[in-house]
Formats: structure tokens, C-alpha cells, sequence
């Protein structure tokens, strides 16, 4: 097969697994795992780094381009807070990528599809590579794609959740109807689950806490990242579809050849 | 307004009714996916001691489950020991004779930086209730002058009114902490004789008035050991189900202050074990998956040591109870003794040996509503 690349918005990545950095018992282990994870892309939240300090703990460890930076606006309750956080973070950390979160309800962190939709024209406009955090919801995804959106971010289910894709059959009409990359966000618990999102043709997979939180965040790292290209592979070869009931020799049919 | 909601409940009828909880009561509790204020019952009952062990590993898991290995780090600062009120527990109750003491500006700034050489970037700022000499003003130019050095501010003072919470956020405030001390009418009276903090219902609307100003982060908790802990812990817990569903994009946090002695007061006798105290922390965190559960240096080196796995998010270290503590002055009189004398670097190493990552900074003023 040919050399199977994903390109956001100009840029190319071998992997298809990108990663979160929150949640690890330290930073020395976040990099070991981000390594092992094979990750070119990890999103960053803006509230737990010190853009303004060159030693920041956090950011010493995704440092000398070895990973593309995805600043998130976790935190943010609506468009305009979100906008403000994103110039700031441009100029920063030196990057136009923006992971766009706009997550009002702190218990379940689910996005607000208005003011993700409000924020993205804008931030487009203002010349953001902007990748949406949001529902599984088809119709936003198509709104979204004509505001220019680089790519959209649909949750598999709550996140933190590692509930697996829940959304499943919205997560199939959205990778059908889409012209930009689907990365699946949040809820991926297990490597199966992220091998099921690229069988079903996801084009990406973001996964932080089921690497974080496990025992062995860097062995897990390499689980996501094994899974996530077996289900590519598979996908590309074209999976057989399941069936549920033998197949007879054409009773219904044969006629037309008598 | 939650006393619309509060109203409706009679305070010895909750206690019998958490009291006489029975086994398969607590199991049930255990066994649900969602639990709902009757569950909450269940695991802070005298039934749920003997299942603290199942309950302390769920907890383990769904914190770690939300908030990864990490714990933040936080410290008091306070401004003043200046008090009208009259609280029996209290070391700045009006009635002690005790040499008062607010920070000036200077002061303050000298704070500031003693605290920011700790390594600290959350803190919670804490006065008594003197309307002349700590008032809204007062607050408003101590945040302005407290804001540059830290990401995120908290307060723990006097309950003011909507506008005021609103004017603070815009200087940069971003939490507001009020303890109800105790839900019990009738004796809240009892420990609050004098002074404006006797007024219970002004108090109880106070997270309201937060609230609705738009604060990011409300804190509320009783003082434990005041009145019995279980009831008072029910109703904490209902004011945070109807905070949650009120206030919807607010976060929330608890704490868990124990009595401690304190100048001029003996502890009365509804004080907690160690181990009733993990059940209402694991009990709080079976209840709510996302809130913030913090813990201060009231509690010893050993149950800090251990509890930092089974819920708690947030803990201080190196904490100075008096005015002017950590740099002006040292020896000015304190709120109460503390326990946990370590310094923030040993409780960090702390941290870090059982695999957890203190975190220091978890806001960007970036962040914040631009009006």
C-alpha cells in the first residue's frame, strides 16, 4: 500500500493517535508515554501551562519539536472568552492551531455547540487552524466545515468517561458526510475501542486519560498506538461486512438464469 | 433560593432517618451507577463503617478516574484577624482580647511575594468580618494588588452581596468559599451570638448571590464537630444538588474543616474520628464524580499522607493562619493551630513518592470573562 498519511490543514502526520497531557502522575512520565504513544500531535490545556515562562515544567517536556503543539481552551465558558485565550495563546506558543473547547458545564465538560460554532467562524476568520471539540451531532459537523474548520473533534461518549462510542451511529453518518478529518475525542477507553473508530474510518483518534490514568501509561501509549494502526489497516483493506445468516445459493435469483 | 428547598426539610427527621439506614441500604448505595441524595444517606450512615474499604477504593477510582494522578496545590493567605463577630471556635472571635491586625498595602505586596517564592499560584485569601477595616474596598485593592503574582484567587470572607462578587471578579477574583458552619437553625444561634454572622438565612442565600454573579468556582462546607456531622453533611450535600442544577457552569468544591482548638475554646463533644472523616470524604466523591474535595493542614501528617489517594483534589501545605505569617509578621495571633507543619516543598516530595503530580497552576487569567 501506499505511504498512508494524514494532512490537516497543509500539515502531515504518519500517526493517526494524538494525545492529551493532563492527568499523569508527572511530567517526566507524560513525555515517556507521549514518546512510546509514536503521538505527533498533543493538545495542551492552556490553564495548566506558564506561556510566559521558558521553563514551565509542562511545556520543558513536549519541547525541541519533537510534538506539534494543540493548545486547548479548556476553561472557557463562551465564544468571546474563548477568542481572547486563543490570540493570546498564538502568540504564546508560537502556533495557529487551536483545539477549540467550549465545555459551560463542569460536570460532564460537554461542549456547547452555539458558541463552538460562534468561535470558529471567528477564529477562522482571524486566521486559526481550528479544530472543534464536539457533539457527534452530523448537522454541526457539515456547519462547522463550511465556517472552515481544519477538522472536527465529535466525542465517542463523556469524556473521561472510557465508555467507548457510544455515539457510534452518528460518529458513521458524520465520517460519511464529512469533507474535512474526524478525529474522535473523548470516552476512548481501550485500544479496542480506538481500533473500532478507525475500522469505522475515522481519520484520527485523541486519547489522554485511558493512557494517563492506566498503571503503565507507557505501555498502554504503545497498546493505543498498535490498535490505532491495525484498525487503519483493516479499514483500507477493506473489512468484510458481518453477517448474520449463511448464504444460500441464490433461491431468489436463479430464476433469471434458467 | 436554596431556602425555598432548605424549608421543606426537618433537621431531626433527616437524622433519624440517616441513622436508621440499614445494610443493604449502604450496598445498594455501592452497586448503583448513579447515585442520587437518599445514596449519599446510605454512606455516610454508622451502616457504611464497615464497608469504608470498598467505599475508599470506588472513591480512589473515580477520582483518579477524572482528575488523573495530580493533586493541587493551595495556600491561605490572610489579611487581617479583624472581627465584629462572636463565635465560640473561633480564635478572631470579637470577644478575645487579642492584639488585632490588617495588612497594609505594603504589607500585603511583601506577602505576596513570601508566597510566591513558596511556589504557589492558587491562593485563598482570608479575613474576618470588619465592615470598616476590611470591607469591599479594602478586598477590591488587596485583589488588584494580589492579582499579578498568582493565576487564581479564592476568598474566604464575609458573605457580600451579588454586586460586590461581581465587581471582585472583574479585579480577578475567581472563587468564593462560605461555610454555612452548621445547618442547624436553632443552634447556629448557640455559636454565632453577636455580630452579622448570626444571621443564619443571610448566610444560607450567600452561595445564591455567588451564584448568580457569575463567580467560576463556589466553595461550601460545615465546620465539623459543631453539630452532628451526618446531618449536617446531608444538608451540605442537598445545597450542592440544587447549586449544580441552579447554577449550572459553576464548579464546585467542599472542604472539611475539623474543629481544632483555637484561642479561648474547647471542642465540643460531636468531634469526628479519622475514620468517619474518610467516610464523608469517599462518601462526597461516590456522590460526585467532578467535584473538588480539598483538605488543609487542620489534619495530621498521617491521615494527609493517606487521604491525598481516596478523593481529595486539593490540599495546602506550609499554611499560616495569622496576618502577615509568612513574611511581616510572624507571630501574630493565629485562627487556629494547625497540624501538618511541613514545608510545601516536603509535601510536594510527599506527592510525588506515591506516583502523584502536585499541581501548582490550573487556571490562566487568559481565561477569564473580559467585560
Amino acid at each position: 500500500m501506499d505511504k498512508d498519511l494524514l494532512t490537516i490543514a497543509g500539515k502531515t502526520f504518519s500517526s493517526r493517535l494524538f494525545t492529551g497531557t493532563g492527568k499523569f502522575g508527572s511530567s517526566e512520565l507524560m513525555e515517556q508515554a507521549l514518546l512510546a504513544s509514536g503521538s505527533e500531535l498533543v493538545t495542551v490545556a492552556l490553564k495548566r501551562v506558564d506561556m510566559k515562562n521558558k521553563e514551565d515544567d509542562i511545556l520543558k517536556h513536549l519541547s525541541d519539536n519533537r510534538f506539534n503543539l494543540l493548545p486547548n481552551t479548556s476553561g472557557v465558558r463562551n465564544a468571546k472568552e474563548a477568542i481572547f485565550a486563543a490570540q493570546i495563546a498564538r502568540e504564546a506558543l508560537q502556533t495557529n492551531w487551536l483545539k477549540l473547547e467550549i465545555h459551560p458545564d463542569p460536570r460532564y465538560l460537554l461542549p456547547d455547540p452555539i458558541e463552538t460554532l460562534k468561535a470558529a467562524e471567528e477564529l477562522v476568520k482571524l486566521g486559526f487552524v481550528v479544530l472543534p471539540y464536539i457533539h457527534a451531532d452530523p448537522v454541526l459537523c457539515k456547519r462547522l466545515e463550511e465556517a472552515g474548520v481544519a477538522a472536527v473533534m465529535p466525542l465517542g461518549s463523556v469524556i473521561g468517561s472510557n465508555k467507548g462510542l457510544k455515539t457510534k451511529d452518528f460518529l458513521e453518518i458524520i465520517i460519511e458526510q464529512s469533507t474535512v478529518p474526524v478525529i474522535i475525542d473523548a470516552g476512548i477507553g481501550a485500544p479496542s475501542h480506538a481500533a473500532q473508530a478507525m475500522e469505522m474510518g475515522a481519520d484520527a483518534v485523541l486519547v489522554n486519560t485511558a493512557i494517563a490514568t492506566s498503571e503503565d501509561p507507557v505501555q498502554m501509549a504503545k497498546a493505543f498506538k498498535l490498535s490505532i494502526e491495525a484498525g487503519r489497516m483493516a479499514y483500507r483493506a477493506k473489512l468484510a461486512v458481518p453477517k448474520d445468516f449463511a448464504e444460500a445459493s441464490s433461491p431468489f435469483t436463479r430464476f433469471l438464469e434458467d | 433560593m436554596f431556602q425555598d428547598v432548605f424549608d421543606n426539610y426537618h433537621w431531626e427527621t433527616v437524622k433519624n432517618s440517616i441513622y436508621s439506614i440499614t445494610e443493604s441500604d449502604v450496598l445498594q448505595a455501592l452497586q448503583k451507577d448513579k447515585r442520587d441524595l437518599e445514596d449519599f444517606k446510605a454512606l455516610i450512615s454508622p451502616a457504611a463503617i464497615p464497608h469504608l474499604e470498598k467505599m475508599a477504593e470506588l472513591s480512589h477510582h473515580l477520582t483518579q478516574k477524572r482528575f488523573g494522578k495530580t493533586l493541587q496545590m493551595y495556600i491561605p493567605f490572610y489579611l487581617s484577624n479583624e472581627c465584629q463577630n462572636i463565635c465560640t471556635y473561633c480564635g478572631f472571635s470579637f470577644d478575645n482580647k487579642i492584639k488585632r491586625k490588617t495588612l497594609t498595602e505594603e504589607e500585603i505586596l511583601k506577602e505576596a511575594q513570601a508566597i510566591k517564592s513558596l511556589g504557589y499560584d492558587h491562593v485563598l485569601l482570608v479575613t474576618g468580618e470588619a465592615a470598616q477595616t476590611v470591607g469591599v474596598n479594602y478586598l477590591k485593592k488587596a485583589i488588584q494588588l494580589i492579582q499579578p503574582y498568582f493565576s487564581h484567587l479564592a476568598i474566604e470572607v464575609q458573605p457580600l452581596e451579588q454586586d460586590d462578587y461581581r465587581e471582585l471578579q472583574s479585579f480577578g477574583l475567581n472563587t468564593v468559599l462560605v461555610y454555612q458552619e452548621t445547618y442547624h437553625v436553632k443552634n447556629y444561634k448557640t455559636h454565632h451570638t453577636k455580630g452579622k454572622k448570626s444571621n443564619f438565612y443571610y448566610r444560607l442565600g450567600t452561595p445564591d448571590r455567588i451564584g448568580k454573579s457569575g463567580i467560576h468556582k463556589i466553595g461550601i462546607g460545615v465546620l465539623l464537630g459543631l453539630e452532628d456531622w451526618r446531618t449536617d453533611s446531608f444538608f451540605t450535600a442537598l445545597h450542592l444538588d440544587y447549586l449544580q442544577k441552579v447554577y449550572w457552569q459553576t464548579k464546585y468544591t467542599v472542604s472539611f474543616p475539623r474543629l481544632r482548638p483555637a484561642e479561648g475554646f474547647a471542642v465540643p463533644g460531636n468531634e469526628l474520628s479519622d475514620k468517619e472523616l474518610v467516610q464523608l470524604i469517599c462518601a462526597y466523591r461516590i456522590l460526585n464524580e467532578e467535584i473538588e474535595l480539598s483538605i488543609s493542614t487542620r489534619e495530621s501528617e498521617k491521615f494527609r499522607d493517606n487521604i491525598i489517594k481516596l478523593g481529595i483534589t486539593s490540599i495546602s501545605a506550609g499554611s499560616k493562619t495569622n496576618p502577615g505569617g509568612y513574611a511581616v509578621e510572624t507571630e501574630s495571633l493565629k485562627q487556629f493551630e494547625i497540624s501538618d507543619e511541613r514545608s510545601p516543598e516536603e509535601i510536594s516530595s510527599m506527592i510525588k513518592r506515591q506516583g502523584y503530580e502536585p499541581v501548582w497552576k490550573d487556571w490562566d487569567r487568559v481565561l477569564m470573562n473580559r467585560e
